[in-house]
Order: structure tokens, then C-alpha cells, then sequence
């Protein structure tokens, strides 16, 4: 395929998803070791009431209030679930059932409520993304990458997606050893004088941050999966944490590209004539490559933990 | 004053009666479809609430997220399968069964993932939830560009859609709710054993590991049942809330399946009735709000393990602390400063207002103190040791030791002194 048509249709659709994957995957694997790896689906459903909130109170579907309107649900939710989970003494995963759901339904009837007939804002849309319409029309080929009148046109989802993985890989940058140190002996961790509450509540926001931020590419349910899939696999790789971080991002690249890549050439290989959704191609994309991981990989099994018959 | 508040609570019950949909909607005089989605949410809820307290207590709520997103290829699978076969391809039987096979292979997957590698039951969770979710949202998009029209009415299965009932689809969900109570009461005591203690259900010879795919089983049918009226992304509302509710009344176990039964039903009756009283009140969502209306009063006010009432108990024993520290402090002598304990002192009329004990208060205070020496007797005491286990500065002597215990303590510390004025 000539430059000509990728650049302008697939390059930046392709690009976001991976910075998406990438954003993801970062704080994924911690909330996979620390088996937090709910609180994203938690995030996720919540971003929606959030969103709903934000243009009820703007009146306008424009980036900022949005993304301030679900890191702010977001936020809430958290404080919700600590609070229920303690107050009513609730295990944390039924406490976490009963407040996103809750949410999530408080969102639907508010979107059902309000007249969102002019403006393109509909639960479908929040659930699966709409990674294919991120076009950049005024590319004409790959010359259009230095060519700063075509570079003004880029969508702004994709500076705005850099800017954030930027921002999640400085945070795990700036804080790897007491994130490290938490994540694996959180009393020895506070002992050294490390917050670990706090610590947890700033990667709880990063999450949601960058959820936030991949939502509008991939879909709020489908950030999940890329929350989960790729550490949960590279966790099967190694046995280092340094290891598992490089591998998670390997693996969300992959299955950003190969997601992508099929989603949108795929049907056509096979002789039909339409793409399918790319964002839930590329979830499950990393649910294969997760199951192969989970099958061969090299440390896949509980090592020291009695056999469970 | 009480008058007023009846007199206002009968207006305001009023008002709400004088709403004639709400009314006619609760009394299920909206219409043949209106009662209809009333009778298939009430008994959906039932057994939605019946069910989901086994998950609750064996702590793998969650688990019933997993399953439910789960359904949405197996839905697909089963449209294009019967398109394929010249059929309907809206066949609700047809789609159910197929959303039940794929919630099982998620099942399958969500097992064999947290057995036989290293990942936690929430990564499962997590991973067979999205990557599910995916595949049928890939299958959706398939099924929209295979022709325009026919996709009709699966999106409906996201959140539900109510709207267009059919008698049959109505009975399917009464049978499902059925049989789902049905298995409940066949295996509710294997169920709560393995819930309460796996180890010692496994000890007793109970296969533990086919009741926990007997429990998925009945989540899994709940949830397909549910598809129609709530919806595969909030069904997991109708699995969770009512059980934690009914957890917040009762410590015992059948009671809460009961309690939960109940809370559920209702909450679907009184949504799917809100839901019919005005235009654009999505049911699935309505139900989750009342049912979540239920958990926060449950929250604030059930007696034990309520908000309030651990409230009201920590400001009893605050009372409690405060009232003895003053009274020792008033048989030392001691001046008091603090000024909860003063104007509790002065509210039961042991000191007056400008913080001389009265006549009781000297008495009291001289007890007191009297109890506080007793104690330390016993505490010293190595064969008393049981007993001095039970101080913790507020309880009477007298409920711990018998009369002759506290005679003999007595004439060891020899006999009462009078505070001094």
C-alpha cells in the first residue's frame, strides 16, 4: 500500500492504539501484582457517568471537561468503594460491584434523560471507541510528517495520548523503587518511610488518568483488556519486574498492530467487503496472546505454591 | 409535632399516588407489556438476589462479571449461526443458548487460568471479561455489516431492552428464574459449606471444586435470564447489591439468601414499575438504582453493623470512658478539665454547675474508685487470671466475680473511705 492512503487513514489510528496499549500496560502491571486489576474495569465503567456529567454541566463535547468529568468520576469511585468497603466492613470485590454498576446505571439514565440528539454521545460509542474515525485528512504522504501546515491537522487525541503515556511513564520513572518496594513487601516498604497508602491512591490516578485518555480511542471496556492482557501474559515470561514491564510493552504493541492490522484488512483477505471494530479486535488479539503465554510460557506456573488438585 | 410529621408523610404518600402512572404502573394496570417486563423483573430479581448471596459469601462476587460479558459472542455466534440457517437470527431461545455456551467457555478459561498458571482470580476476571467483550463487539460489527435491519435488537442485550416483551420471551424468564430456585434449594447446604470453609467441606467429602461450577452454573443462568430485561453489563448489579443489603439485617446465612430474595424481587418490581411510569427511564438501569436506594438505607440505618448504630455505639462508649474517668478522677480529688466529662458529670447530676460533686457523685465516685482497687487486687492475682483478663477499665466487678469473691477481696482492702467534699 502507497503512503499516499496509509498515512492518512491508517497511520494515526495505528499510532493511538499503540500509545493507547502502551499507556495502559505501564500501570497495568502493578495493578496486576498487586491484585488490584479490578479497579480498572471499575474505572472504565465509570468513566461514562463522568462524561455524561461533564457535558451536562458544559453543554459542549469538547476534550478537557470531558477527560477533568471522568478522572473526576473516576476519583469518586475510588473514595466510594474505600468507603463502603469499610464502613459497611464488605469485602472489596462485592464493594467494588455495588458502586461501579451503580454508577454505570446513574450514567445510562442520564444519558437516556438528557437530548443528546445533536451531539455524537451514545453508550455504543462509549463502549466500543472510535479508533477508525481518528483520521488525519490533511496528510497526503509520508512528506506530510515534516510538513508543519499538514501536522497542524492531526487529530488531537494523538498528542493528547502522548502526552499521557508520557506522563504514566514518568510517574513509574520517578517512582520505581518505592512502587517496586510496596508492590512486593508493602510492610517492609513502610518501614523505610514510604506512604504507601498514598502511593497507592497516585497509582489508582495514574489508571484512571490514563483510561481516561485511551477511552476515547479504544472504548471503555476495552481498556480493560489492555489493563490486564499484556502484563498478565508478560507475567508468565519472567520473573523479574523490569523483565515484565518490557515484555507487557512488547505485547501491547503487538496486539495494538496485529489488532489493528486485522481489523482492518482481515475481512478483506477473506473476501468481505467492510472492516470490523479495531478496538475489539485489538482485545482480542491480547486475549490470544495472553491464552499462548498462559499455554507455553516460560514461567507460567505458581513456583513454591502447593499443587492444587 | 408528631401530628405534623403524620400529617405530612400521609400528603407527600399522597402525592405520590396521585402520580396515576406510578400508581397504575404498581398496580400492574399499564398494559399487557408494561406487566409483563413487572412480573419477568420481579422474578428475575428473586433469583438473581437467591443466587448471588452463595457468591457473595464464598467472596467471588466479581467472578459473575466475568461470566456475563462473556455472553456477548455466544449471542452473535448463535444470530449468525441461525441466519446462516435461513432462520429468524432474533430467536430469543436460540440467542440464550448460545450466550450460555460462551459464558461457560469463559468459565472454563476464567478456571483455567487462576489453577493452572500464576495469575491472581482478578487478572483472570479481568482478562476473560475484556477479551470476551472484545471478540463480541468484533462479532457485532460483523453482524451490522451483513445487512442492514436484521442486526435489530442485539445492541438491546448491553443494556437490556424491555420494550416489545413478547409472552414467550416472558415465560422463558420465568422458567429460568424457576429453575434456578429450584437448584438453589437442592444444594443450598453443600453451597454454604464450601462457601463458609472450603477446607472443611473438602474434608467432609463435599466435591468441592463441581458445587463451585454448580454455583456458576446457577450465575450463569441468571445472567442469561437476565440479558432481556437488565442487560449483560448490568445483570452483575442484581447478583451483588441485594446480597451485600440483606448482609447488613441478619448473621445467618439462610436468612440473608431470604433477605436477598426478597430485596431483589422488589427492586425489580419497583424499578420495572418507575421504569413504566414515564418516557425514557431505561429499566435495567432503573432497577440497579433502587436496589442500590435499598444498600444505602441498609448502610445507614440496620442495626449492628449499620453506620448509625456503630455510631450511636461508639458515642455510648465514649459516654462510658468519659463518665468513669471522671468519677475516679473526682475520688482522687483531681480537678477536671476536660469538658465532655464535665457536662456529662453535671447532665447525671454528680457534680453541680460549678464542679463540687453532689451527694450521689461522692457515693459514686467512692465506688469507683472502691472497684478500680478491687480490680488491681485481681489483676495481682495469678490465680484469678481468667477473670483479670475480662478488665478493660469499664466493667462492674460485680458481673465478673460472685458476692463471696469480692467479701474476700474486701476484707483484704479493708473497709470503704468517703470522698471528702
Amino acid at each position: 500500500m502507497s503512503g499516499s492512503e496509509f498515512v492518512p487513514l491508517s497511520l494515526t489510528p495505528l499510532l493511538i492504539g499503540i500509545l493507547s496499549a502502551v499507556a495502559c500496560a505501564l500501570p497495568g502491571n502493578f495493578l496486576v501484582l498487586r491484585r488490584q486489576a479490578l479497579i480498572g474495569d471499575a474505572i472504565s465503567h465509570v468513566v461514562l457517568p463522568g462524561i455524561v456529567v461533564a457535558f451536562l454541566l458544559t453543554g459542549v463535547i469538547a476534550a478537557w471537561p470531558m477527560m477533568l468529568g471522568a478522572a473526576g468520576a473516576a476519583v469518586v469511585a475510588v473514595v466510594l468503594i474505600e468507603a463502603i468497603r469499610r464502613l459497611g466492613r464488605i469485602e472489596p470485590g462485592a464493594a467494588m460491584g455495588v458502586v461501579f454498576t451503580t454508577m454505570f446505571a446513574a450514567g445510562v439514565l442520564l444519558l437516556e434523560q438528557t437530548d443528546t440528539s445533536t451531539v455524537h454521545l451514545d453508550v455504543e460509542h462509549a463502549l466500543y471507541g472510535n479508533l477508525e474515525s481518528l483520521i488525519w485528512l490533511d496528510a497526503t504522504g509520508w512528506a506530510s510528517l515534516v510538513d508543519p501546515v499538514a501536522l497542524a491537522g492531526l487529530p488531537v487525541e494523538l498528542p493528547r495520548i502522548l502526552v499521557t503515556l508520557a506522563g504514566v511513564s514518568g510517574f513509574i520513572w520517578l517512582f520505581w523503587r518505592p512502587l517496586k518496594l510496596s508492590t512486593f513487601d508493602e510492610g517492609f516498604a513502610r518501614t523505610l518511610g514510604i506512604r504507601t497508602g498514598h502511593l497507592g491512591l497516585a497509582l489508582v490516578i495514574v489508571a484512571a488518568v490514563a483510561a481516561v485518555a485511551a477511552f476515547d480511542a479504544v472504548g471503555s471496556i476495552i481498556v480493560i483488556a489492555m489493563f490486564i492482557c499484556p502484563p498478565a501474559a508478560a507475567r508468565m515470561m519472567t520473573n523479574t519486574l523490569e523483565g515484565q514491564v518490557g515484555w507487557s510493552v512488547v505485547f501491547a504493541i503487538l496486539s495494538a498492530v496485529l489488532g489493528y492490522v486485522l481489523a482492518g484488512y482481515g475481512p478483506l483477505w477473506l473476501g468481505a467487503h467492510d472492516a470490523v471494530s479495531a478496538a475489539g479486535m485489538i482485545a482480542t488479539m491480547s486475549g490470544l496472546i495472553l491464552a499462548l503465554a498462559a499455554r507455553f510460557g516460560p514461567c507460567r506456573s505458581r513456583t513454591g505454591a502447593p499443587v492444587q488438585s | 409535632m408528631a401530628g405534623d410529621w403524620q400529617r405530612r408523610k400521609s400528603t407527600s404518600w399522597r402525592a405520590c399516588w396521585a402520580d396515576p402512572m406510578l400508581r397504575d404502573a404498581l398496580l400492574l394496570q399499564l398494559g399487557y407489556n408494561a406487566t409483563l417486563v413487572a412480573v419477568g423483573a420481579t422474578l428475575l430479581g428473586i433469583s438473581a438476589g437467591a443466587t448471588g448471596t452463595f457468591l457473595f459469601l464464598r467472596k467471588r462476587a466479581l467472578v459473575s462479571d466475568a461470566i456475563s460479558h462473556a455472553t456477548l459472542p455466544g449471542i452473535c455466534l448463535a444470530f449468525l449461526l441461525m441466519v446462516a440457517l435461513g432462520g429468524d437470527g432474533r430467536n430469543l431461545p436460540g440467542l440464550l443458548a448460545g450466550s450460555a455456551l460462551s459464558a461457560w467457555v469463559g468459565l472454563l478459561c476464567l478456571n483455567w487460568l487462576t489453577r493452572s498458571t500464576r495469575l491472581a482470580e482478578d487478572a483472570a476476571i479481568g482478562a476473560v471479561l475484556s477479551v470476551f467483550f472484545g471478540f463480541g463487539i468484533v462479532l457485532l460489527t460483523v453482524i451490522q455489516t451483513l445487512g442492514a435491519g436484521r442486526q435489530a435488537g442485539l445492541e438491546g442485550f448491553l443494556l437490556g431492552s424491555t420494550a416489545g416483551m413478547l409472552w414467550n420471551d416472558a415465560l422463558v424468564i420465568a422458567l429460568g428464574g424457576a429453575g434456578a430456585l429450584a437448584l438453589i434449594l437442592l444444594i443450598r447446604r453443600p453451597m454454604t459449606l464450601v462457601a463458609f470453609d472450603p477446607e472443611y467441606a473438602a474434608a467432609r467429602g463435599v466435591p468441592v471444586h463441581r458445587i463451585d461450577l454448580a454455583m456458576m452454573g446457577l450465575v450463569m443462568a441468571v445472567t442469561v435470564v437476565g440479558l432481556k430485561i437488565v442487560g449483560l453489563i448490568l445483570i452483575v448489579a442484581l447478583l451483588i447489591i441485594p446480597p451485600v443489603t440483606a448482609r447488613f439485617w441478619t448473621e445467618r446465612s439462610d436468612r440473608v439468601v431470604l433477605l436477598s430474595g426478597l430485596t431483589g424481587g422488589l427492586a425489580g418490581y419497583l424499578g420495572a414499575a418507575i421504569s413504566a411510569s414515564a418516557p425514557n427511564l431505561p429499566t435495567g438501569p432503573i432497577i440497579v438504582l433502587v436496589s442500590f436506594a435499598f444498600f444505602a438505607l441498609s448502610l445507614l440505618v440496620a442495626p449492628g453493623r449499620g453506620v448509625l448504630a456503630a455510631f450511636l455505639r461508639h458515642t455510648q462508649f465514649q459516654r462510658r470512658v468519659h463518665l468513669r474517668q471522671g468519677l475516679l478522677a473526682l475520688a482522687q480529688g483531681q480537678r477536671i478539665y476536660e469538658p465532655l466529662t464535665l457536662r456529662l458529670l453535671r447532665q447525671a447530676e454528680l457534680v453541680r454547675a460549678d464542679g463540687v460533686a453532689t451527694d450521689i457523685g461522692r457515693a459514686r465516685a467512692a465506688k469507683a474508685l472502691r472497684d478500680e482497687k478491687r480490680w488491681e487486687i485481681v489483676r495481682a492475682d495469678q490465680t484469678q487470671e481468667a477473670a483479670a483478663a475480662l478488665y478493660d477499665g469499664l466493667r462492674d466487678i460485680e458481673t465478673v466475680l460472685t458476692h463471696d469473691q469480692i467479701a474476700e477481696i474486701d476484707r483484704r482492702i479493708g473497709s470503704p473511705q468517703e470522698v471528702p467534699a
